[in-house]
């Protein structure tokens, strides 16, 4: 399918749902890729696993109550995240270990709750790996408005969340409240995960906060610019994997997916300073003088 | 007034004591070493004169008041493992990022802030790699950065946990030069450090730790074996002793 019968399609008043799983899809990609670069910078991936897989339950319970899933995932992932905080305060158990125990758990809680709706099998396969219909028009405005709550708070505790993924004692020697601000950022990336269920999908969801975020590093030594590309990398991945998946009728959120692994894979290799493929090529570059 | 003032300070962690009626003071433009083995506390006292940590017993009094937090007048220098060196941030960036406490929420940094950030990179000279990712400095370099995070705040202490570890010789010596003359323009600074050549060689004073005080007193004045065997828990023939008498 060409561009243009895409665009043709997107304006296609029978096809309604298009443009929406679209804008939803853009949108939700820009914010997990924003969130996604603290994530990657302070090696916490595990932990957004977690909280993708903890929300499950809430959309569960939603789904039977017929609620929104959105405000159910929300809720699951936020309890989850404050768990996750409050637990790895006790240095006994590790962090790792406990999300370990809670990542199952909250899933495990959600299969048993689905199961009691009937007809969930359908359902379960719509959580797990998204889809572009049936989004109601309710959910553009919560998405919307949720993206820019989070790039807000993003805006305002920026600086602080760098001091605390530089140097946590640091941070502390100089005031800085660092279990609220853990938990805020906790925060954060369950509700970037939550607006981005719908279309990506339960599993592949960790993919959106990452992927983009990982790429973006390697192409940049600045954190401003990561911050920048990250959300570009991942909004263009949403636009193009959309694309790809009604021209080929592939599954969209494993779709947009693979074209953001294609962007980390190109990055790998063709980085302009720390790519595999780039330093071969280049001589070594001059080390730092000593001392 | 003395910069730093700690009195008869008792700390426990997890229940268990670390630090007994710990006694110790400084003046500005004094160099402190604090030597002792693992575990001796060195750390732990640290954090307890920053108010990261409790104490059972006893206060920490600088410039006459109690230490709160980002507002009292120290600048710290943790270890170098403790700041991830990974992140995609320039020099200046690290340095200003010592600021971010005293900026408070949603004020970026000023034309102060950043002559401060200017300063404290002149003082350590790393003025011409301001620019550079942390990333790709060298060890020394890293050490100097974190120097200049502190120094950034203009405090009138600077505490320093262990920044001689992992550095060759010749870096040791050029930061022992910056520490002492760090002091001489009216600082108060405390150094826990495991070299005891740049120790004895660079402080103007030495205080022996190992859960209690063992001894504190000038490098020349500590020539008593018993003191070191006491503190370190070394044998009389030790290499240790060797070496602090012929530094």
């Amino acid at each position: 399918m060409s561009i243009t019968d895409f665009l043709t399609d997107l304006f296609n008043p029978d096809l309604a749902f298009l443009p929406k799983a679209l804008a939803i899809a853009v949108m939700s990609s820009v914010v997990c890729g924003v969130v996604g670069c603290y994530v990657v910078l302070r090696g916490m991936a595990f932990i957004g696993d977690a909280v993708t897989h903890a929300v499950f339950p809430g959309i569960a319970v939603a789904f039977v109550l017929q609620g929104s899933l959105v405000l159910g995932g929300a809720v699951a992932g936020v309890a989850t995240a404050l768990l996750i905080a409050i637990f790895s305060q006790n240095r006994r158990v590790k962090e790792d270990s406990l999300i370990g125990v809670f990542l199952v758990a909250a899933f495990a809680l959600g299969i048993v709750i689905i199961s009691q709706a009937p007809g969930y099998a359908g359902s379960l396969q719509q959580f797990l790996f998204g889809s572009i219909t049936g989004i109601p028009d309710r959910d553009l405005y919560v998405v919307g408005g949720a993206g820019l709550v989070i790039l807000g708070l993003v805006l305002v505790l920026h600086k602080e969340f760098v001091a605390v993924c530089l140097d946590r004692e640091m941070s502390r020697s100089m005031g800085l409240p660092v279990f609220w601000l853990d938990i805020v950022l906790y925060v954060l990336v369950t509700l970037a995960v939550v607006i981005s269920l719908q279309t990506i999908g339960n599993i592949l969801v960790l993919a959106l906060l990452i992927t983009p975020a990982a790429a973006a590093r390697l192409l940049t030594d600045r954190l401003g610019v990561m911050m920048l590309l990250a959300p570009v990398i991942g909004g263009t991945s949403a636009l193009v994997g959309l694309y790809l998946s009604w021209s080929y009728d592939t599954p969209v959120g494993g779709t947009i997916v693979l074209v953001a692994t294609a962007v980390f894979l190109t990055a790998w290799l063709i980085a302009p300073r720390h790519g595999v493929l780039t330093r071969r090529w280049k001589r070594p570059m001059e080390e730092p003088s000593p001392r | 007034m003395r910069a730093l003032e700690i009195e008869a300070l008792d700390v426990d962690l997890g229940g268990r004591p670390v630090l007994r009626d710990v006694r110790l003071h400084l003046d500005r433009g004094e160099l402190v070493g604090l030597l002792g083995p693992n575990g001796a506390g060195k750390t732990t006292l640290l954090r307890a004169i920053l108010a990261l940590i409790r104490s059972r017993r006893g206060r920490v009094l600088v410039e006459g008041g109690p230490t709160r937090p980002g507002r009292s007048g120290i600048g710290y220098v943790p270890q170098r493992h403790e700041f991830s060196w990974d992140f995609p941030i320039s020099v200046e960036q690290a340095v200003m990022s010592g600021r971010t406490g005293r900026l408070g929420l949603l004020r970026r940094p000023g034309v102060t802030d950043w002559r401060a950030v200017g300063d404290a990179l002149d003082r350590v000279q790393l003025t011409g790699l301001r620019r550079r990712p942390v990333g790709e400095l060298s060890g020394g370099q890293r050490q100097r950065v974190l120097v200049a995070r502190a120094l950034a705040l203009a405090p009138s202490i600077l505490l320093l946990d262990e920044p001689f570890t992992g550095l060759d010789m010749p870096t040791q010596e050029l930061l022992g030069d910056l520490f002492t003359s760090l002091a001489r323009e009216d600082r108060a600074v405390l150094m826990t450090t495991h070299d005891l050549v740049a120790a004895v060689d660079s402080c103007t004073r030495l205080v022996l730790l190992n859960g209690r005080i063992i001894a504190d007193g000038r490098p020349a004045d500590l020539q008593d074996a018993d003191l070191w065997t006491q503190t370190f828990g070394v044998s009389a023939t030790s290499a240790l002793l060797k070496l602090v008498r012929a530094a």
